[in-house]
């Protein structure tokens, strides 16, 4: 089944009636050629690709839950491609680009809006730092614009630019950044896998590998053994759990971060804005509500919620950066278990067990990331060669001494 | 969450800087010959358990001293706390 604009129209007309399910719901196989460990963006994205860039047949996606039930429907929605240093800023870039033919290669509106993001300056350090980072993303074929205070005045003239301790003095801003229905993004691409052939199998939690002589054989799981040449393992804030299945430790530590919507207000904030100083971020969404975030809340979890101190944390941010909210109520808040690598950087690489593959380490970026770990996940299965713009997220690389510091903060995992 | 300092009583957790898992007060030896290794498992593999985690927490806004902490991060249930050098001392870090 397509979607069109004469689809809807005429379903429109006749009671939507003829809308039928997007996905089957299989029964798994006894084998397959590729499994993939983990329902959500990453994991369908994965498949997705597989099936349909690579040409590879006989894959199921095992998900514990139902599909995107993890971070992929409980994140704050926002993509963008301004990070900066050479082995992560091309992969967010190629990420943006598919973003941006996206709707039309998977034919399902995942409301994917180029609104434009806005990080905030406050500090003449801020600007210099800001202004090598738009260089960094222009040299990568990214987009970056500086703005100075009027330019910023001119997009949010309500923003407090007199904050006596964070004053706004500009911002780095790229128009081609935004944000996607979340849902959507896991829909679509579940329902392209599907009619790829890919089976998505829910319900079905991996709890166990079966290995021989350092080779990995299949999967056990709540509905049985799964044998499979290749298994790549996507499970976002699960990984250190399930790589403890395979024997292995990962340098991560899953950590909470939450997510805050207000009651629906009047349409007041059209792009993204970032208030690093006070650790603040803010969309609105379509039906009106601020969708906004801040810190983790800093200490291992596996909760699926925070605590006060953080949501308290977060309120006097957004307080600091548009006192009008002082009256809004706030309708919903959530948490979503994160794993957050060393570096602040995902994996995207093979194991020491043969045809074990590991993506992980999404911290709380990985959302926007969606489509790029998709791609460079399948490349690397089926070709068994990393994608070129993942090629330096290596899981050793830490051993090595080659970490991706983005924050330049070290072996921390308490980054954000 | 209210950590029960063992000298001040039930503090709010957010007076306390957290570092992460307690096996790092075990530092490796950096003289041995296996210490590059080693290092590498100490500062970046961790366990990550899912249930009971033994923590380090610092009371920076307080007495500055660093706790042990004892923790189920799936409830965040508090099960005690001791200074870090009775911990140590007991060798059970
Ligand atoms: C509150 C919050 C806000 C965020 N905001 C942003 C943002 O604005 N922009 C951005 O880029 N990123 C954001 N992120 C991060 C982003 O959501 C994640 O990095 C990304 O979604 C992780 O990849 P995923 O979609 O594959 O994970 P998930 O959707 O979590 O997929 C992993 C799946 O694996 C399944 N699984 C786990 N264990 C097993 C098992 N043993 N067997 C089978 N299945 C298993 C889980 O059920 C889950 O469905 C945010 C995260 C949170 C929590």
């Amino acid at each position: 089944m397509r979607y069109s604009g004469f689809r809807v129209i005429k379903e429109a007309l006749t009671g939507h009636k003829g809308w039928k399910p997007i996905w089957r719901n299989p029964d798994p196989q006894p084998a397959y050629d590729y499994i993939i460990v983990g329902g959500g963006g990453h994991g369908l994205a994965t498949a997705y690709y597989l099936a349909n860039s690579f040409r590879q047949s006989r894959i199921a996606v095992l998900e514990k839950g139902w599909l995107g039930s993890g971070n992929i429907g409980r994140n704050t929605t926002i993509i963008r491609s301004n990070y900066m240093l050479p082995g992560n800023e091309p992969f967010y870039e190629f990420s943006m680009k598919l973003w941006e033919g996206l709707e039309q290669e998977f034919n399902f509106n995942a409301m994917v809006s180029q609104r434009g993001i806005l990080n905030l300056i406050h500090s003449d350090g801020q600007r210099d730092a800001y202004r090598r980072r738009g260089n960094a993303m222009l040299l990568a074929g990214a987009d970056a614009e500086l703005l100075d205070q009027d330019g910023v005045r001119a997009m949010y003239p309500w923003l407090n630019f007199d904050n006596a301790r964070f004053p706004i003095k500009g911002g780095l801003l790229q128009r081609r950044a935004g944000t996607a229905r979340h849902d959507g993004v896991a829909w679509g691409y579940a329902r392209g896998a599907d009619l790829a052939g890919v089976d998505l199998i829910q319900n079905c939690e991996v709890t166990g590998f079966q290995i021989e002589n350092g080779r990995v054989r299949g999967v056990e799981t709540s509905r049985g053994t799964i044998m499979a040449g290749k298994v790549g393992v996507a499970v976002a804030g699960s990984s250190g759990r399930v790589m403890g299945l395979a024997g292995m430790r990962l340098p991560i530590e899953s950590h909470v971060l939450q997510a805050f919507v207000s009651e629906g207000l009047k349409p007041v904030i059209d792009g993204v804005i970032t208030f690093g100083a006070g650790h603040f971020y803010v969309s609105q969404s379509d039906k009106g509500g601020l969708v906004f975030g801040g810190d983790i809340d800093g200490y291992n979890s596996y909760a699926q919620r925070g605590n006060m101190a953080v949501i308290e944390d977060v309120a006097q941010g957004g307080m600091a950066l548009m006192p009008m909210i002082g009256r809004a109520r706030l309708l919903r808040a959530w948490g979503g278990i994160m794993d957050m690598s060393m570096d602040g950087t995902p994996i995207i690489d093979r194991t020491p067990v043969e045809g074990l593959y590991l993506n992980a380490g999404w911290c709380y970026g990985g959302f926007k990331a969606t489509p790029a770990s998709g791609y460079a996940f399948a490349h690397l299965m089926a070709t068994d060669t990393p994608h070129e713009t993942a090629r330096f997220m290596r899981l050793d690389r830490f051993e090595r001494g080659y970490p991706i510091d983005e924050k330049g903060m070290g072996a921390t995992p308490n980054l954000h | 969450m209210l950590i029960p300092h063992p000298l001040l009583g039930l503090r709010d957790s957010s007076e306390f800087t957290y570092l992460g898992d307690a096996k790092l007060l075990d530092r490796p030896d950096g003289m041995a010959p296996d210490a590059a290794a080693r290092f590498h498992e100490y500062v970046h593999l961790r366990d990550n358990p899912a249930g009971i985690h033994r923590e380090l927490w610092f009371h920076e806004q307080g007495d500055r001293s660093w706790l042990v902490v004892t923790r189920n991060t799936l409830t965040h249930e508090i099960l005690g706390a001791e200074l870090a050098r009775d911990a140590r001392k007991g060798g059970a870090a």
